[in-house]
């Protein structure tokens, strides 16, 4: 039994929330409620709980994939940086298939790039440390989850007196993210599924304009699918009762006021830009953080001459769509013919956490033949 | 995508032990695999072995509150325990 | 048109897409041509299938199955250019020699002989060399095979990494019983001989890049005589694949696509030991897709299964053997696994390469 994780997977359990989700439905109404973390898109993928909900919940997809996120250009420049001679270019695995304008990490890595798959922004320090003669770059992605460990990275760089590591910073900030979902004129929502790993950094504050501006409920999840589908519970019994409040399901991992040193950290490190471009969702200020002066040395862009060319998504991708949930995968007019998880043409696709590969594996078979077939 | 790493998951280790020289390094377990985390954003947590973290890229982002954990489960019991004497209710009341 | 119907229509496209003809878009080899999923069965399809073809080499199965005056052989060949050489449980030697004799065991062959070609890397310790050669001499005893012939070549430094081995091995079949991928009908059950991943997970860690220990050893072994003991058994036997490059995910596929039927299994049932869990939780990998290299996947006519089950566990190399699920009609050419949660959720056939270099 693993602690912490078979306890949420219960299946008799999950069967009894259902039942409680579908008695707080007001009959003939329907509810669309968004989860905007890919962690949370994916679970609810892998296990199915779709299958669970009542006919009149629908789940929307939201951008909360940070590979998903990454226009064209950026990918091109992390290209040219891993190009350079002397360098190695180190990234998280999901980063490796996404396509640039001229192929992926791992196109150019066939082509013989030295790119390093790495698990922990610590790997790719302690490589800089066993490569004295090298630059080592590490590619920097994710939400609010990740940049404090990039900055701890970086910290603890300057502190051992290392020059030969950089980071390429492409972390976004998912606040704006939300905003521009709630402002986009195409989505009528009814509330959302809070990121889980976001808010431990975070807290549960920053979420309070969405609840007092705009009226949804958002309740904090957690990643197993207990978690989910209780916070689908719990945004049900507000939406019956009138109510609109920032609430937390994942309270064992998530204190409200969020991790202060975490925050400390990634403002030691780190500044926001004025203005950064979204793959899907266009350009949005205050989003995404770069390397403050007082770390210059380990800032790529600052050490590498970058292209920094504007690339335009491809005309037949439509992931700013599904990225948006507007579309759903199905819907895109590539989807599983010219854009499939071994060719994939957008991001949705490539990120395992991307609404299109969730879908493509795990969701995509009808419904009731998967079901018929799994009848024991 | 089948097989594919995914690498932004966060997933709960037992600590084992704190690094003599390197307070913010703990040797953590997952299910019988052990790997040293870096528990520097923890600072200010009294972090010990026995506790739980989560553990995201090599970083634990924070102590598992198993005070939490424990009224989560039971909630999730009661509901599983009405729901089950409801079906038992159900069922009972068409043996007749 | 309805929305169902729409998105039935791009469902029955993925699907005519999926059965299309194989055609490799790459310009250049990736290492995802080599983890045994979809980009290595392209590339097999349409340049090594195309440039041979004949009626020997189409099943494509693990080994080749001819006659040659009366008597009915089997034929394979394998190489390995597993990194790091010697790692827990095993090295690069004995995983040859056990690798080679397990491609012709599926086919219920008994092994004879094997050959071996060693490509070295200029600078390599011959001490290492007599390490890796003394593995493949004991592997081949404890498998009851002989080397009896073999090649020797050495490249610059920088073009071999170490060693590299490859092993072709001929085996003799005596019974007549129709094995493939393509035998699987609905009701056959469907069973693994022992826990999986640990070869691949071993390996992974092994590498050092992660700084994760665990108690792990690879599971290579030879599997020839566990296999005799379950077709003495049990006879109706359809099919049996070791479950190597891209785990159990991708010969589950291979016989669903081939058998055109339905394979359902139980994520409850398949057996994963705690360490590989933890350490594929940690990376982010699915032990389904992580190979092993002494455990294959059996497919059984359900009156046979008991036996088939019984005589595996009662041998030291199936003790873990279990289970994990059925042949179904329906859906064609899926694998579907069945959640421990209850819900359902396609496995499909491995995209890219979690784990190079693993065998």
């Amino acid at each position: 039994m693993v602690r912490f994780v078979d306890e949420f997977r219960d299946a008799d359990k999950a069967q009894a929330l259902a039942a409680r989700i579908a008695e707080r439905c007001e009959p003939g109404r329907e509810y669309k409620l968004m989860e905007v973390c890919g962690g949370h898109t994916h679970t609810i993928y892998k296990h199915g709980l779709e299958d669970y909900l009542p006919e009149t919940v629908t789940l929307v997809h939201g951008p909360g994939c940070p590979v998903c996120v990454i226009p064209m250009g950026r990918v091109d420049d992390a290209m040219h940086i891993a190009a350079q001679p002397d360098v190695i270019m180190t990234s998280f695995g999901d980063m490796m298939r996404v396509p640039g304008s001229h192929g992926s990490f791992l196109d150019s890595k066939a082509a013989g790039t030295d790119i390093r798959m790495v698990y922990s922004p610590l790997d790719a320090l302690k490589i800089a440390k066993q490569n004295p003669e090298k630059r080592v770059v590490f590619m920097a992605i994710g939400f609010e989850t990740t940049a404090p460990s990039t900055a701890m990275t970086v910290l603890r760089a300057a502190a051992d007196g290392i020059d030969n590591f950089s980071i390429f910073c492409n972390h976004v900030t998912i606040i704006p993210a939300i905003k521009a979902i709630l402002d986009s004129p195409d989505l009528r929502l009814d509330g959302f599924i809070g990121p889980g790993h976001v808010s431990t950094v975070i807290g549960c504050r920053p979420y309070e304009f969405i609840a007092r501006g705009y009226g949804k409920p958002l309740v904090v999840a957690g990643f197993e699918p207990l978690d989910i589908l209780q916070s689908i519970y719990m945004i049900m019994g507000q939406l019956a009762e009138g109510r609109c409040e920032v609430d937390n399901q994942y309270t064992r991992v998530v204190p409200w006021d969020g991790n202060l040193k975490a925050l400390q950290v990634i403002n030691e490190v780190m500044e926001l830009r004025p203005y950064f471009e979204w793959r899907g969702l266009g350009f949005i200020s205050h989003s995404a953080l770069r390397v403050r002066d007082a770390y210059a040395r380990f800032d790529a862009e600052r050490l590498f001459d970058l292209p920094g060319v504007r690339v335009a998504d491809p005309k037949a991708c439509q992931c700013g769509e599904v990225l948006k949930g507007v579309l759903k995968p199905w819907e895109c007019k590539v989807f599983g013919t010219a854009c499939t998880p071994e060719t994939p043409i957008g991001t949705c696709m490539v990120s395992p956490e991307g609404a299109c590969a969730a879908y493509y594996n795990f969701g995509r078979f009808t419904r009731t033949r998967v079901m018929e077939a799994t009848r024991t | 995508m089948g097989g594919e790493s995914e690498v932004c998951l966060g997933i709960p280790g037992e600590v084992m032990e704190i690094i003599e020289d390197r307070p913010d390094l703990a040797r953590v377990d997952v299910s019988g695999v052990r790997r040293l985390i870096n528990i520097g954003l923890l600072e200010g947590e009294e972090v010990g072995p026995g506790d739980w973290i989560l553990i995201h890229v090599g970083f634990a982002l924070s102590k598992i509150d198993e005070g939490e954990a424990k009224a989560a489960m039971q909630f999730l019991e009661s509901i599983g325990q009405a729901y089950a004497d409801e079906l038992t209710a159900l069922s009972g009341s068409r043996i007749e | 048109m309805s929305t169902v119907d729409r998105e039935q229509q791009v469902l029955e496209r993925i699907d005519r897409a999926r059965r299309a003809r194989a055609r490799v878009k790459d310009e250049r080899i990736t290492l995802a041509h080599g983890a045994g999923g979809k980009a290595t069965h392209s590339l097999i399809e349409a340049v090594f299938l195309e440039a041979f073809r004949n009626p020997i080499l189409e099943p494509l199965e693990d080994q080749a199955v001819f006659s040659v005056g009366g008597a009915r052989l089997a034929f394979t060949t394998d190489s390995y250019v597993v990194r790091p050489l010697f790692f827990p449980g095993g090295d690069i030697g004995e995983l040859a020699v056990n690798g080679t004799v397990n491609d012709l065991a599926m086919s219920g062959a008994q092994p004879l002989y094997l050959s071996v070609g060693v490509i070295l890397e200029e600078g390599f310790p011959v001490a290492d060399l007599a390490r890796v050669t003394d593995s493949m001499a004991r592997a081949a005893q404890a498998a009851g095979v002989q080397v009896v012939t073999g090649d020797t070549k050495v490249v610059e430094r920088g073009k071999a990494d170490g060693c590299y081995l490859n092993t072709t091995g001929v085996g003799v079949i005596t019974h007549d019983l129709r094995l493939g991928a393509g035998e699987a009908r609905p009701g056959d059950v469907v069973l693994v001989s022992g826990p999986i991943g640990d070869h691949g997970v071993t390996i992974m860690l092994a590498r050092g890049e992660l700084d994760i220990e665990a108690d792990l050893g690879s599971d290579t072994a030879p599997l020839a005589d566990l296999v005799q003991r379950m077709l003495a058994a049990a006879p109706g036997v359809r099919c049996m694949r070791d479950a190597t490059r891209g785990g159990v995910a991708t010969i589950l596929n291979e016989i669903a696509r081939a058998s055109e039927a339905a394979v359902v299994i139980d994520e409850r049932a398949i057996p994963v030991r705690t360490e590989v869990r933890g350490a594929s939780e940690i990376l982010g990998i699915d032990p389904l897709y992580v190979a092993c290299e002494g455990r294959f996947v059996a497919v059984v006519d359900p009156a046979n299964a008991d036996a088939a089950l019984d005589a595996l566990r009662a041998h030291p190399l199936g003790a873990g053997a279990a289970v994990i699920g059925q042949v179904k009609a329906d859906p064609p050419t899926l694998v579907l696994l069945k959640t421990e949660f209850g819900g359902t959720r396609i496995v499909d056939v491995l995209i890219g390469d979690p784990l190079p270099r693993i065998c």
